[in-house]
């Protein structure tokens, strides 16, 4: 049986999408809506990866529960970066790759969710299966966001 | 009828009733001194446009000049009262410091100029960004003071003659999340309940609505209820201690930015209990479900501890809403601008509709406006949704409106949701929007993080119109000044937070070359040579009347429906709610009473956001959650606010009104009594945290955040332990700094920049602040 591997999988994507959230936040602090938003959805993975280990447990899998810390020097240095070039348009092209990365890794996020609940269901292990099927909505929701954000801001980047 | 002491007595004298009855006409009335009615000339036909509530009223006029005000005896709103903002508030018109003429800046200063002068540079530098980026380098912010046709032809303006997407109004501070919340629920914009409502309901429970300060004759309306027989209960959710808070039944102050967890732990008790209309959810709602598995996570042990409220408290609060037989919710900025903003009033409706309390005399929810005519902002799309409360996301909206004002479907913008203030800003901030055109309002006051936003409106490179009637602070910051008439000088129509449309009339004569914000929008399209796509002149109305009955064809078969409505009628009815129709003539006193919404896909104004992230809802996702247009109950997680309380910054700070100013005091500090009634701002202190501290009344203290400092005399008592407020209204206009260059007053240069991700609307009541005494010399103590 490989549900361990998937669990281990979709620990490993959901700990890169935690970290790039919180890394997008701070890049873009002069982006108060990117930043706050960011910072919140992050709760959701980090709340994903304590349930992830837990559930790894039972197949023998040992995960990590705790949040990943980002780098509190490269923190400070990110967030000064956006507000020393806060005044500047040409940090909106980056804004819009970070989302376009950040949208991607959600992606794959969401795709693991849905291989982790096709072998729940098919070895019947139900608590499995009602993790998926809590958590997933939250995936597919922080990748509505990534789109919709890419979709209101592009046109003023681009057009100007 | 008789003169009143409107300062001392702000509420007036008590005219009992009982419910279901007829609140009594009490005439208030106030006339310069040593007038006499008599003595008047003529009485002209307004209403009141110092807050929200719309109170109907004449102005009197003498030789030409405004002399007094009395409230309409006839009018459904007030029924004859008067606010004290509306008994002093008119001379602010006659101010010896009124614009008169336009202004350019030269060499660093604002100099006179003449119209020609400046219109011509405002339309040189239009045509040169449209020439060289395109529409998305200018954008307009305006307000909740203009008329609905000066909304309406400039929304027109925007959208089809320059074909920007960055339109919004400064009804984003005061009633963004309203509107918002009303789309959640209802798929549209509309307040579903009336003031009448007060004359019927057996529990009334005000959700973060101080209604004594913001609409004092609807607490005049509610005072009469309590002191009638059989009155109502009432419920007052307020971190103060207010005149609402002292009147109730029953008081919660919950921690700031903690309203979703309270709201989600009443809905629990709610259903737990089984205080729910079944038949009703079943019939009209969609989403009951989703809204009991989120709630359930909230029992109330859980929500004392993070309210910082008793379980007692709580389970009182659910015991009053679930055995109401009528209950009428209201809904303001305690809400509104705070943490959470849109999924807390969200859940305010949702507690109505699982209540079964909709669209019958005294049951429903009014999710207040701040700002005198911001309905009207929102329904003709001068600020964040499309004329007529269309949906930007649906073309056939889009393409109606093609065909409403003749151009190509391409020339609107609709590829994303209109721009909203906040974001307006950000863009000028990063140089991507160079032109912006304020009307009526003061955003160098009035917004959040002063300092920022002063140094974005200074930038050189951004272009910044002030439409005005005074100097303002924003205007400090201007490249050219207009001079606009202001009520009472010029006709047109605005509606309350009750949806009554009443009509303005024209008493006197603006001051110098002052014009109306309607002939300046016009006069700039005409010199933009604006045209449909059969070289018509675009907008093709010239004048109050005939932008009216162009609003009404766009207002026409929407939620807003004006079409019953003429000046004709407005003359002869004080006050009409829409919709107004043919089959409705005489309006429409409630709104959903056949449990039938106006949230079909191909009809919605909004396909809803995702209430945490923001995120707008996909029209496919929209059709297959709500197909029949039922009602929507959608809830959501609370989240801790963005910032709290720590050691060094002890206190949650929050920001709100007085009774006696209205907004940035632009007029209200023009009155002498309102003046004299709060002349300078001051900082509320619980006594148990005064105490501590070693705070007395009238001490002078320095408040700060992680933004800055301001300084303000101490008021002790009136506030929970661990929050402090300031009253946002002052600013700097009349000090010897005009421009706030150097901060330490405005309220605003201590809160943060953050706003709810679903309504947009900024925050000004999370933020976290320490406070310390001042010697005499303003020294640390």
């Amino acid at each position: 049986m490989k549900l361990g591997l998937a669990i281990r999988e979709l620990h490993r994507s959901e700990t890169a999408l935690a970290k790039d959230l919180l890394k997008v936040a701070d890049r873009h602090a002069v982006e108060h809506e990117v930043h706050h938003v960011a910072h919140d959805l992050a709760r959701w993975s980090h709340a994903h990866l304590r349930d992830l280990a837990d559930a790894g447990r039972h197949y023998d899998v040992h995960l990590s529960g705790d949040a990943p810390v980002p780098s509190a020097p490269l923190t400070a240095l990110r967030t000064t970066a956006s507000e020393l070039t806060g005044r500047r348009p040409e940090p909106g092209l980056v804004l819009l790759a970070d989302l376009r990365r950040l949208h991607r890794k959600a992606a794959g996020v969401s795709l693991d969710w849905e291989l982790l609940a096709q072998g729940a269901q098919a070895v019947k292990d139900t608590d499995l299966l009602a993790l998926a099927t809590r958590c997933h909505p939250q995936t597919l929701r922080q990748l509505k966001w990534t789109n919709a954000m890419l979709k209101i801001l592009s046109p003023q980047i681009l057009a100007s | 009828m008789a003169g009143r002491d409107g300062i001392d007595q702000p509420w007036g004298t008590r005219t009992p009733y009982g419910p279901g009855g007829e609140w009594p006409v009490r005439v208030d009335r106030h006339l310069a001194d040593g007038l006499a009615p008599a003595d008047v000339d003529r009485w002209v036909r307004s209403a009141a446009v110092l807050h929200s509530n719309g109170d109907g009223l004449d102005i009197a006029v003498k030789d030409g000049e405004i002399v007094g005000v009395r409230g309409r005896a006839d009018d459904r709103v007030n029924r004859g009262r008067l606010d004290p903002k509306d008994l002093f508030g008119w001379q602010a018109n006659a101010s010896a410091d009124r614009l008169t003429t336009p202004l350019i800046r030269r060499d660093g200063e604002l100099v006179e100029a003449s119209w020609d002068e400046a219109m011509d540079r405002i339309v040189e530098h239009s045509k040169e960004l449209l020439a060289e980026q395109g529409p998305s380098a200018i954008g307009f912010y305006t307000s909740g003071q203009l008329f609905a046709e000066e909304y309406y032809t400039l929304a027109t303006i925007a959208r089809a003659g320059l074909g920007t997407n960055h339109l919004d109004g400064n009804t984003r501070l005061c009633t963004a999340t309203a509107a918002a919340a009303l789309k959640e629920s209802f798929g549209s914009d509309g307040q579903p309940a009336s003031y009448t409502d007060v004359d019927h309901a057996d529990v009334i429970a005000l959700f973060g609505h101080n209604v004594a300060e913001t609409q004092a004759v609807l607490w005049s309306r509610i005072l009469d209820r309590l002191a009638g027989p059989n009155p109502p209960e009432i419920l007052c959710v307020d971190p103060r201690d207010t005149p609402v808070a002292r009147a109730a039944t029953l008081h919660l102050a919950p921690l700031p930015g903690t309203n979703l967890a309270l709201m989600n732990g009443l809905l629990h008790l709610i259903i737990a209990d089984d205080r729910v209309d079944h038949e009703y959810v079943e019939r009209c709602t969609v989403g009951y479900e989703d809204l009991k598995a989120m709630v359930a996570g909230y029992p109330p042990e859980r929500v004392a501890g993070i309210c910082g409220l008793t379980e007692a408290e709580i389970r009182a609060a659910a015991r009053l809403l679930g055995s109401a037989g009528r209950l009428l919710c209201t809904v303001l900025q305690g809400f509104y601008q705070s943490h959470q903003a849109a999924a807390a009033a969200v859940q305010v409706n949702n507690l109505n509709l699982v209540r079964g309390m909709l669209g019958k005399p005294g049951a429903g929810v009014l999710q207040m406006n701040g700002q005198p005519t911001a309905q009207n902002t929102r329904e003709c799309g001068a600020d964040g949704d499309l004329t007529g409360f269309r949906n930007w996301a649906n073309d056939g909206h889009v393409a109606e409106l093609a065909r409403l004002w003749n151009v190509e479907v391409s020339r609107i913008p609709h590829y994303g949701p209109p721009t909203h203030l906040m974001q307006l800003l950000r863009y000028a901030e990063n140089g991507t929007l160079r032109f912006l055109w304020v009307s009526a309002t003061n955003p160098a006051v009035s917004l959040p993080e002063l300092r920022r936003i002063r140094s974005i409106l200074a930038q050189e490179r951004l272009f910044l119109v002030v439409q005005d009637a005074f100097r303002t602070e924003t205007a400090e910051l201007a490249d050219v000044v207009l001079p606009a008439a202001i009520w009472g000088e010029k006709t047109g129509t605005f509606t309350n937070a009750d949806r009554t449309v009443h009509l303005s009339e024209k008493a006197v004569e603006p001051p110098g070359q002052a014009r109306p914000d309607l002939d300046i929008l016009l006069d700039y399209a005409r010199r933009m040579d604006f045209r449909d796509q059969d070289g018509a002149p675009l907008p093709p109305w010239h004048d109050a009347e005939s932008a009216f009955e162009a609003w009404k064809r766009a207002s026409a078969g929407r939620p807003c429906d004006y079409t019953g409505l003429s000046y004709e009628k407005l003359r002869a009815t004080s006050g009409v709610q829409w919709p107004c129709t043919g089959e409705h003539p005489d309006g429409t006193e409630r709104l959903y009473t056949d449990g039938e919404f106006f949230a079909q896909p191909d009809h919605c104004e909004s396909y809803g956001r995702d209430l945490i992230t923001g995120a707008p809802v996909e029209p496919g996702e929209y059709r297959a959650m709500n197909p029949d247009g039922k009602a929507m109950l959608k809830a959501a997680e609370y989240l801790e606010p963005h910032e709290s309380p720590d050691e060094t910054f002890p206190f949650a700070l929050i920001t709100g009104r007085t009774i006696y100013h209205f907004h940035t005091r632009t007029k209200t500090a023009r009155a002498p009594e309102l003046q004299a009634a709060a002349p300078e701002s001051w900082v509320e202190v619980s006594d148990g945290d005064a105490k501590r501290l070693g705070l007395h009344e009238g001490d002078r203290a320095a408040i700060t955040t992680p933004r800055g400092e301001v300084r303000a005399r101490v008021r002790v008592g009136g506030i929970r332990e661990g929050v402090l407020f300031i009253p946002f209204h002052y600013g700097y206009f009349d000090t010897d700094d005009p421009a706030g260059h150097e901060g330490g007053r405005a309220a605003n240069e201590l809160t943060m920049t953050d706003w709810d991700p679903v309504s947009k609307q900024p925050l000004f009541k999370t933020a976290a602040a320490r406070i310390r005494g001042l010697d005499a010399l303003g020294g640390a103590r």
